[in-house]
């Protein structure tokens, strides 16, 4: 759970203007403290302390079940929890119901009213806020022009395409101008060009609104594109938290490295750890592993390298002896236009994933299917996991 | 695809020539009867089809009907009255049975699956026992010595003389009604999702609100429905106002009834009925009109 920060590594895409969460004067929109919920004795939620800063995107990943939209739940006052407690802008939400929150949620399906148009959900929660006549009428046209939904006022929600109502939800969401905007897999309903577009302009528009967003998702693409920072959970626990980069290229454990994109995980024993340098003895390898690590464990202690296919390099000719290096057969080839994907044999039966991007048309000599090859990769291109 | 649809339209035939023989044929002999005159003959009524006389008997017959009986119906204040108070009595029934059937409906459409199905039950479980003698049920609860005053008593209250009122109409009708009412209503409060209601909560609405701004809105389908379930039959209702109302209840069911048994008055039985009828009409057809509306914004 501790953030895994290495300063001596500069870590993929970064946007470091904005990092509040390294200012340790700045003080949290929402916490949550030691949260724990349970459901009929099952534990949805089994221990959460997490900040969440003001502006921030945030994205709470995980597979089904994980507690996620649980966690959501209880800041939207849907759930209480049942220890712990939960704080917006210093103060405690606890009892509160959700209609005094000032926090907004986008639902999974919408929930759009049926027997209202676009116009009235959309103006439904600045009706209840009080706002006078025009200052809806105005709010409302404000928002219509946001989501490009213009024209389509005094339609009802089944004459609206699922892209369409995916917008009236996101709009009627931030209409009354929360201090939060909660988005429960916000993009789960559209088909995947869609959902790849919309996933930018989310983004595009968070950054705009400077609104402070929460995103719960089980899909790990949107919450990289979208998110500042993303939080891993599994079994009701969060198991990382970092920048979308950290998270992928400094996974904390074999879960999160699982979790988010492909890996490949050999197990090995370490041999040195001095603190630069991890050297790890293994079956798999004649060579053994070499990996980048300024942490020191313990030699002889077992230990996992975690490796990304796209980081390994495919070679048709031997290259020299040495660590990081595995030899083997090509059992499939996957053609994806942007990559191929290698599954290459080991001798040992077991199966390596590389990826190589297709940065030209043509190559002189594609490996083909049952070619004997040899993997290789830099030792910078591994992580050490002893979890 | 045309032979298919052939073939649907003659499985459909059965039930239409059912309909024709058992509704429209004896629906048009009551028309008839309507614009007959009373006569001291058997049957009652005049004039009647020669058929021996071939076309100018069918001649003299249609000669010899009139709305006599009609103008009878509009000039005599009793029928009138009879008519206006089978309205109120509905009306008033209605707008009871839905107070008590919404909260019942709620109330079953919130509950977890099992509980539902029993309540469900519990709401059907009346109809496997006969419609009359419920009725007369009622009336060993309501009589003067009867169960609710024995219980009164206990409670040292009391009594209350309720059968032969308007109040015991009113009870008979909510309970015999309150299925139709509630049925309806569950099957669309049944329907909501949930998250709506928790949209309006996030939207700023109290429980209180949520039900007034999205529940109550989106049940108004059933709410049609229950409404005209219960009205339409509670107009025309003969048996809980004959058996639990006063002698000088005066309901359009009753007066048909009177018409035809007690008075042999069969035309001004009939004419009281297709009136009926026609006023049922509106209603029903608004029902249809909006039925097909909602048909037209589903999906």
């Amino acid at each position: 759970m501790t953030e895994r920060s290495r300063p001596r590594l500069n870590i993929g895409a970064v946007r470091s203007t904005f990092a509040p969460w390294m200012d340790p004067a700045a003080k949290p929109l929402v916490r949550f403290e030691n949260v724990v919920k349970r459901f009929d004795g099952e534990t949805a939620v089994a221990g959460v302390s997490l900040d969440i800063y003001e502006g921030e995107f945030f994205a709470l990943l995980g597979p089904s079940g994980c507690g996620k939209t649980t966690l959501m739940r209880l800041l939207a006052g849907f759930e209480d929890p049942d220890e712990g407690r939960v704080t917006l802008a210093g103060e405690d939400l606890a009892g509160k119901p959700p209609h005094r929150r000032p926090v907004n949620m986008m639902f999974q399906s919408y929930a759009l009213f049926p027997h209202l148009s676009v116009e009235k959900n959309i103006a439904f929660g600045l009706r209840q806020q009080g706002l006078g006549k025009d200052e809806i009428e105005s709010r409302v046209s404000e928002m219509l022009a946001l989501v490009r939904l213009d024209g389509l006022a005094r339609r009802k929600p089944h004459q609206l395409s699922g892209g369409q109502r995916q917008r009236v939800a996101l709009a009627r969401a931030i209409a009354p101008r929360p201090k939060m905007l909660l988005l429960d897999e916000p993009l789960a309903a559209l088909d995947k060009k869609l959902r790849e577009e919309t996933q930018w302009e989310l983004m595009a528009l968070q950054q705009s609104l400077g609104m402070t967003f929460l995103i719960v998702t089980h899909d790990q693409e949107e919450a990289m594109v979208t998110a500042d920072r993303i939080a891993v959970m599994r079994e009701g626990r969060i198991v990382q938290i970092g920048r979308p980069a950290e998270v992928y290229e400094a996974p904390n454990s074999r879960y999160v490295a699982d979790f988010i994109g492909d890996v490949n995980l050999f197990e090995g024993k370490v041999e040195t750890a001095d603190g630069q340098m991890v050297r790890l003895l293994s079956d798999e390898a004649q060579g053994g592993f070499e990996a980048v690590e300024d942490d020191v464990i313990a030699a002889g202690a077992p230990a996992w390298l975690a490796v990304r296919p796209e980081k390994i390099q495919v070679h048709l000719v031997p290259p020299p002896p040495g660590p990081n290096r595995l030899a083997g057969k090509v059992a499939d080839i996957g053609y994806l236009g942007d990559w191929t994907t290698y599954l290459v044999e080991l001798p040992g039966g077991r199966t390596i994933r590389a990826a190589r991007a297709n940065a030209s048309r043509f190559v002189e000599r594609p490996v083909d299917w049952d070619d004997e090859v040899w993997l290789t990769f830099a030792p910078d291109a591994g992580v050490v996991l002893t979890q | 695809m045309s032979a298919r649809r052939d073939r649907t339209g003659l499985a459909a035939l059965g039930p239409f020539l059912w309909l024709a023989l058992f509704f429209l044929f004896p629906f048009l002999l009551v028309a008839k009867l309507s614009l007959s005159d009373t006569a001291l003959a058997m049957p009652p009524y005049a004039p009647r089809l020669d058929w021996a006389q071939g076309l100018a008997g069918v001649q003299a017959f249609l000669a010899g009907l009139d709305l006599q009986t009609y103008a009878r119906l509009t000039s005599d204040h009793l029928y009138v009255a009879a008519y206006l108070s089978s309205l109120k009595f509905a009306a008033v029934a209605t707008a009871i049975l839905l107070l008590v059937g919404y909260p019942v409906a709620c109330a079953m459409a919130r509950c977890s699956a099992a509980v539902r199905q029993a309540l469900l039950m519990a709401v059907i479980l009346p109809f496997w026992t006969s419609f009359l003698i419920r009725v007369y049920a009622l009336i060993g609860i309501l009589k003067p010595e009867g169960l609710l005053n024995t219980a009164l008593a206990a409670l040292g209250l009391g009594p209350v003389s309720l059968l032969n009122t308007d109040a015991a109409i009113y009870i008979g009708l909510v309970y015999a009604y309150l299925p139709f009412m509630v049925l309806p209503l569950y099957a669309v409060l049944e329907r909501q999702h949930h998250d709506l209601l928790e949209a309006a909560a996030d939207l700023g609405c109290t429980p209180f609100q949520a039900f007034w701004r999205v529940t109550f809105p989106l049940s108004l389908p059933g709410v049609a429905a229950g409404t005209l379930l219960c009205f339409i039959p509670m107009v025309g209702e003969f048996v809980i106002p004959d058996l639990l109302g006063g002698s000088g209840t005066l309901m359009l069911g009753k007066t048909i009834w009177t018409e035809f048994f007690a008075n042999r008055d069969w035309p001004a039985a009939s004419a009281v009925a297709i009136a009926l009828l026609a006023t049922l009409v509106v209603p029903i057809a608004l029902y249809q009109r909006q039925q097909a509306k909602l048909m037209g914004t589903a999906g």
